[in-house]
């Protein structure tokens, strides 16, 4: 329920216990920044289960990607507005989030190299609020693409794989089997499921660094999966971690949803991941 | 040295199971031999382990793994000597360290003595981690170990200097803990205008001074 400034995150301040943050769905904020002729690594805004209204005061190309908010705008598609044309987002009707990317780029000024709001710290600034101004930026590195066909279907498909995570011994073989529902309690820190209890194995662990999209597993056998605003060490076991590729999966997750775990290999997870790449750079 | 896949895109290497000096030095080595190189995204340092993260795109996991042993081996010299040295001040019990009381029962100490030997103590930051710049120090006095709380509270304000098992800590931000608090510090540990935002990095020593004691 909340709008802020993403670019894909903020790397290197892991040792000072600052995660990436970032897109939560990297996969459809990439693509937006293909479709309007940007660097893919841009700053767009990232709205999460309701949206809002944007009025642009100059003519423009932007794209809406990621999940359908009831924009009246074809997503995956680069789009011109004009000048005093406002651009409404209502409740989406797929999945949490949608990204508006606008030719250039939101220039807000970088925190420690990166556009991303870190929500829970405030690092990189606030979600936005009714009557902030934004200023574009010359981010557009060529012209605006043609619109993706087919558009991508991730969007309603709850099924997250995942390859074995460091603690991934200390588990029953098929621990992870069972049908999930996402929590409301979740948000860009972790994703709590609600579900089966993994039986947890207990014991003692030294606190240890933490993996975006692992799956830790506290004494109550909930699985938690952290998100793009995770801490950076922690002491749960984890038996698993979500592939980079279903990042985007993860990005379009809403409470109530219903996910299941699939495990893939290494090799599989990276075959994933350059599929996604060959789709993006056709844009 | 155990260096193991985490997820697809990161290695954990491990340096046994125990909190020692000898795994803190082969952490802080293996952290800052890391730092800058084309293609690792993220260092996650702790007790006994690094989490490498690195850009799939960009680099394998063999690679990586190649890379985290050449860098071990070549840096066979001893981390510098931290140079900075940072002074706490905190003001002890009462309202600001509510578990003071329970932590001079634990231990079988007078709570004045407690503070007398949190603060005569010399702390070093083994690392930053958790949710946002928490400092993991070592070198808490043994004699103030004192188990966690069974529940954790919601609410634990900001600057809490706090004791969790045979760890030292401070709360740089408000959150939930289930350390023992048995002091409160002023001085801003987090800054998102900073830059770096947090105040103790690792490898800094830590002083906590006596600002005052409510008992």
């Amino acid at each position: 329920m909340q709008t802020t400034v993403q670019d894909l995150g903020r790397f290197g301040y892991a040792h000072f216990g600052i995660s990436a943050s970032g897109a939560a769905d990297p996969f459809a904020f990439r693509a937006g920044n293909l479709l309007v002729g940007n660097a893919e690594n841009a700053a767009a805004i990232e709205m999460t289960l309701i949206g809002g209204a944007f009025e642009f005061e100059d003519d423009t190309t932007i794209a809406l990607t990621g999940s359908d908010f009831g924009a009246g705008l074809p997503l995956w598609n680069p789009v011109e507005v004009k000048a005093g044309q406002v651009v409404r987002c209502g409740a989406t009707r797929s999945g949490a989030r949608v990204y508006l990317s606008v030719r250039g780029g939101i220039a807000v000024p970088p925190v420690m190299g990166s556009a991303s709001v870190h929500v829970m710290t405030g690092v990189g600034g606030h979600a936005l609020r009714a009557g902030d101004v934004l200023p574009i930026g010359h981010s557009s590195v060529r012209r605006p693409r043609n619109p993706a066909r087919p558009a991508p279907e991730y969007v309603r498909d709850g099924t997250l794989r995942i390859t074995p995570g460091p603690q991934s011994d200390w588990f029953p073989a098929g621990w992870y089997t069972g049908s999930y529902r996402v929590s409301e309690e979740s948000n860009r820190m972790g994703l709590r499921l609600l579900g089966p209890a993994i039986p947890s194995p207990g014991g003692h662990m030294l606190t240890e660094g933490v993996a975006l999209g692992a799956i830790q597993v506290p004494p109550d056998g909930q699985p938690i999966i952290l998100f793009v605003e995770h801490q950076t060490t922690g002491g749960y076991p984890k038996p698993g971690n979500v592939i980079s590729a279903d990042f985007c999966r993860l990005g379009q997750l809403r409470p109530r949803d219903q996910v299941a775990f699939e495990q893939v290999t290494l090799e599989q997870a990276l075959t994933t991941l350059q599929q996604q790449e060959k789709w993006l750079y056709g844009l | 040295m155990t260096i193991l896949p985490a997820s697809d895109r990161s290695l954990l290497v491990t340096f046994g199971s125990e909190i020692s000096s000898e795994s803190y030095r082969q952490v802080t080595l293996l952290t800052r031999s890391l730092q800058g190189i084309r293609g690792i995204l993220n260092l996650h340092p702790a007790y006994a382990s690094v989490l490498v993260d690195f850009e799939p795109r960009l680099r394998s996991h063999d690679e990586v793994e190649a890379l985290i042993r050449e860098r071990l081996a070549s840096a066979t010299h001893a981390p510098p000597l931290a140079e900075r040295m940072v002074e706490i001040p905190v003001s002890y019990g009462g309202d600001f360290g509510p578990d003071l009381p329970d932590v001079a029962r634990h231990t079988g100490l007078a709570p004045q003595r407690v503070v007398e030997l949190h603060a005569a103590a010399e702390y070093i930051v083994y690392f930053v981690g958790f949710s946002t710049c928490f400092p993991y120090l070592g070198g808490l006095p043994p004699e103030l170990a004192t188990p966690r709380l069974s529940a954790p509270r919601k609410h634990v304000p900001v600057g809490s200097v706090a004791i969790g098992g045979g760890q030292a800590g401070i709360y740089p931000l408000a959150s939930p803990g289930g350390w023992r608090l048995i002091g409160r510090t002023t001085l801003r540990l987090f800054d998102p205008e900073a830059s770096p935002p947090p105040l103790l990095r690792m490898g800094d020593r830590v002083r906590f001074v006596i600002a005052e004691v409510c008992l």
